[in-house]
């Protein structure tokens, strides 16, 4: 027996093992139970290798991820850097060519305007030196420069030639320690002599303390030193305060406050008068608001017209009203009523109605206007 | 039968058996269930990698033990069936087949021989597919082909690829 068991074990075993597992099936399936003891042991087994493979897997990705996105991100923000420079440049060149073409409208409209004949000239190269306050423009001698010309802006005066040769001047610069000029104060009309002082402010000699200069005020040529023609604004007073044996004045230079590149050379100087000081709370016009939304734009003001031209245009809806003509009625014949309350229209609401107010007029006039915006004054740069 | 014939067909049982240590035998085949449950997540195409039948096929092999062999067929199989949602046996019942036969034939044949392990896995990776479609139509009443051509090509694939693992396990194998 036991040389059979020996000898029959193997296949007695598998036999066994295949017998117990369907019966594990046949149950499972018969009784549609699961058995639930194996699998959580079986999941319970599985998954902490699972969750460490995902958790070292998710890290090891994420690393890789975060290397990609950081090398993506890298290679970005340099593509970006670089696009932000050019676009930096771009932009920078057009601000250029834009305050370029400013600067260049308004030399013109100031050459149009001003009685002095001024050539516009381009600073092409400053002088050689740390303080150098000179620089180099494009018209010598051969478009009529002299030395000693005037150079100004519209803004205001900027220097004066100091050299002229053929194709170039020298143009000593206002902010040149060397450079005077007679210039007078706008509002109490003191009178002193501007000077360079190396830096971007100039001061105002030989103005005694008794004199009344205001802070804000602002200083035009005099017109004394036979260089500069008089009127022609010089800066604003920026520090006021007396000294010894003068006052301390500095002003700041409004010629150059928009730069050097554009500038005008005063061939021939024309005296201006100096401008009236403007009052501080003097009124200054203020245009209409904008339209609102849906608004349409240059809509005549409901307002607009004078007492006698809204009264004549009641008269005229009036007489419309009656069927009567104004100018038309022989003498002696009975007037319309003008107590008549005729339904108001708004003024310039209905074309058809004024077109035949018109042709009633007895004198002919036109029919009232939309009064038209009032130009905004000059003001003077203050 | 010769005495190189011997050697190669019966050989010296007790000089051929492989033995592992415990950890081995508890690791490979939850590294097995692990990669198949686990990998194809991300690698669909390793799913049709039947990893735990290899590990079945070697050890049974290896170890030439009948009982053994049945043994870890039906361990393998069944922790690969609580991870399904078949009846618990049903790869249990087909691996403890694997493991006994192929350990049967590892009592027989040389299996250090790639080309014998490369004939053999494939071998019994197709009866394996065969066996379970088998149980499946017999004891479930599941209506489902079987695609011999396809268990071919997967049978081939799975073989190549053991050759790999059988090289790698071999050198998990403890030394005499």
């Amino acid at each position: 027996m036991d040389t059979l068991l020996n000898r029959y074990r193997n296949i007695t075993v598998l036999l066994l093992v295949i017998l117990a597992q369907l019966v594990l099936i046949a149950l499972q399936v018969r009784n549609d139970q699961d058995v639930r003891m194996i699998r959580v042991w079986s999941v319970t087994a599985i998954t902490p290798f699972a969750r460490v493979l995902e958790t070292v897997r998710g890290g090891a990705v994420g690393l890789f991820e975060d290397y990609i996105s950081i090398h993506d991100e890298r290679e970005e923000n340099r593509r970006l850097r670089a696009d932000l420079d050019r676009l930096k440049m771009e932009n920078l060149y057009l601000k250029t060519e834009l305050s370029t073409a400013d600067r260049a409208k308004a030399l013109v409209a100031f050459q149009a305007h001003t009685p002095s004949k001024t050539i516009a000239v381009r600073v092409i190269a400053t002088g050689a030196g740390a303080n150098s306050r000179v620089v180099f423009v494009d018209r010598g001698s051969g478009s009529g420069v002299e030395r000693g010309m005037p150079v100004v802006t519209p803004d205001g005066i900027v220097g004066k030639v100091i050299a002229a040769y053929p194709t170039a001047s020298q143009v000593m610069l206002i902010t040149d320690p060397d450079f005077a000029a007679g210039v007078v104060s706008q509002k109490n009309h003191v009178t002193g002599t501007l000077r360079g002082q190396g830096y971007a402010a100039c001061k105002v000699d030989y103005v005694t303390n008794e004199e009344k200069v205001d802070p804000g005020e602002w200083f035009y040529t005099s017109g004394e030193d036979r260089i500069f023609p008089k009127g022609f604004p010089v800066g604003v007073a920026q520090v006021v305060r007396n000294g010894s044996p003068y006052k301390e004045i500095l002003v700041e230079p409004s010629g150059m406050q928009h730069g050097l590149e554009a500038l005008l050379i005063m061939i021939q100087g024309v005296h201006q008068d100096i401008p009236e000081a403007q009052p501080a709370n003097a009124p200054v016009y203020i245009g209409p608001p904008p339209p609102a939304p849906g608004e349409p734009a240059n809509q005549p003001a409901a307002a607009a017209g004078t007492d006698a031209d809204r009264l004549r245009q009641r008269y005229l809806q009036i007489g419309e009203a009656q069927g009567h003509k104004f100018g038309e009625g022989l003498p002696g014949s009975k007037p319309p009523d003008f107590n008549l309350k005729a339904p108001l229209k708004p003024q310039g609401s209905d074309a058809a109605t004024r077109g035949r107010g018109d042709a009633g007029t007895p004198s002919g006039a036109q029919a009232p206007q939309p009064a038209a915006p009032k130009p905004p004054p000059q003001i003077p740069p203050q | 039968m010769n005495e190189s014939g011997d050697r190669i067909l019966v050989g010296n049982q007790r000089e051929q058996v492989s033995r592992f240590r415990a950890r081995v035998l508890l690791t490979v085949p939850l590294a097995a269930i692990l990669f198949q449950v686990y990998v194809p997540r991300f690698f669909p195409f390793l799913g049709y990698l039947e990893l735990p039948l290899l590990v079945t096929i070697y050890f049974a092999l290896m170890r030439r033990s009948q009982i053994g062999g049945l043994f870890v067929g039906a361990l393998i199989g069944l922790a690969q069936d609580s991870l399904s949602t078949k009846p618990l046996g049903m790869y249990g019942i087909v691996k403890t087949l694997v493991g006994y036969f192929a350990a049967s034939v590892g009592l027989r044949i040389d299996v250090e021989h790639p080309f014998i392990r490369l004939i053999l896995t494939f071998f019994f990776y197709f009866f394996h597919q065969l066996m379970y479609w088998v149980l499946s139509r017999g004891l479930l009443r599941e209506q489902v082909g079987f695609e011999a051509q396809r268990t071919l090509v997967l049978g081939l694939l799975n073989a190549i690829v053991g050759m790999a693992v059988f090289h790698f396990l071999d050198k998990l194998r403890q030394r005499a």
